[in-house]
């Protein structure tokens, strides 16, 4: 019974790392790619353009 | 009581930690080596031709305006304020990808499959599609000044499209069945046949060649830095993993 507890609560926690990771990468790409915030725009300009994000 | 207190420990235990420095080592890694690469072939092979465009987006110089224009302008040259947010925002972008695609990696290996720099290549392919190609292959590389629909509803449109290539790669990669290919290129397709937002008119003042010129290096540059993602992905999950092991 404790060694079924074990295998579940590993199995479940070993999501968590990967998902911490992929909603801090989008998020990372949200900021610097998507909000339209004047001074993120003006720093991020050329990139957005360079890297196909929808800029103006 | 016991069970409980087996939950507990588990959430803090070391190997979940050894996760979480793996996936985020290899990530930022990855994420700054390609953006820095990245960052350096767009301000060699991008950045002129989007000073040229801007050129006709200022007025500066007018396309068809009678009398013919030289081709070859003198650009503005390397501009340290703005390049250098260039170079940051290049590297801070590819590492929110490799954030991502590292995690994905990791949830493949877990599945059995083999994650290094050559297995990475094709990952690297794939996150191109699915976030550079999929997207411009209806909303093309701007170039400045060119018409172009509302952002925000472009910008509905850019994330749909790339949540829907990135899933069609996923089943292409592990689906495994005729149904999931089949669920894939569907995906593929559709938000081409639906149609991004367009604009009303067309009011762009750059002449064709740059813009085409734009769009073809910036899938070239984008091509180029995702194999570098993909590689750099692969290859660093798999040094950590080793250096975690040989530490443990």
């Amino acid at each position: 019974m404790t060694t079924k507890t074990l295998n579940a609560s590993a199995a479940g926690l070993g999501f968590l790392p990967a998902v911490f990771a992929i909603v801090l990468g989008l998020g990372v790409v949200t900021l610097t790619g998507h909000v339209q915030a004047a001074a993120l725009h003006d720093a991020a300009h050329d990139v957005r353009h360079a890297t196909g994000f929808p800029c103006h | 009581m016991t069970p409980r207190m087996t939950c507990v420990t588990q959430l803090a235990s070391p190997a979940t930690k050894q996760m979480y420095t793996r996936i985020l080592t290899s990530a930022l890694f990855a994420g700054a080596a390609a953006g820095l690469i990245a960052a350096l072939l767009q301000l060699v092979f991008v950045q002129p031709v989007l000073l040229h465009a801007e050129l006709y987006e200022t007025g500066e110089l007018v396309h068809f305006g009678g009398t013919a224009v030289s081709a070859h302008p003198e650009l503005p040259g390397f501009d340290a304020m703005r390049d250098g947010l260039s170079i940051v925002f290049t590297m801070l972008t590819y590492t929110g990808y490799t954030l991502v695609m590292v995690a994905l990696m990791s949830m493949a290996e877990d599945r059995g499959a083999a994650i290094n720099a050559r297995t990475g290549l094709i990952w690297g392919i794939a996150g191109f599609i699915a976030f550079h190609l999929a997207p411009g292959f209806t909303l093309a590389p701007e170039v400045p000044g060119v018409a172009a629909a509302d952002v925000g509803d472009r910008q509905v449109w850019w994330t749909a499209t790339v949540a829907t290539a990135g899933v069609a790669m996923w089943l292409i990669a592990f689906g495994g069945n005729k149904i999931s290919y089949l669920i894939a290129v569907a995906l593929l397709m559709a938000p081409h046949l639906i149609g991004a937002p367009e604009p009303d008119s067309f009011s762009g003042p750059v002449p064709t060649e740059i813009g085409a010129l734009f769009a073809a290096r910036a899938f070239g540059v984008g091509l180029a830095a995702w194999a570098l993602v993909g590689t750099f992905a692969g290859y660093f999950w798999q040094t950590e993993g080793e250096r975690a092991e040989a530490s443990a």
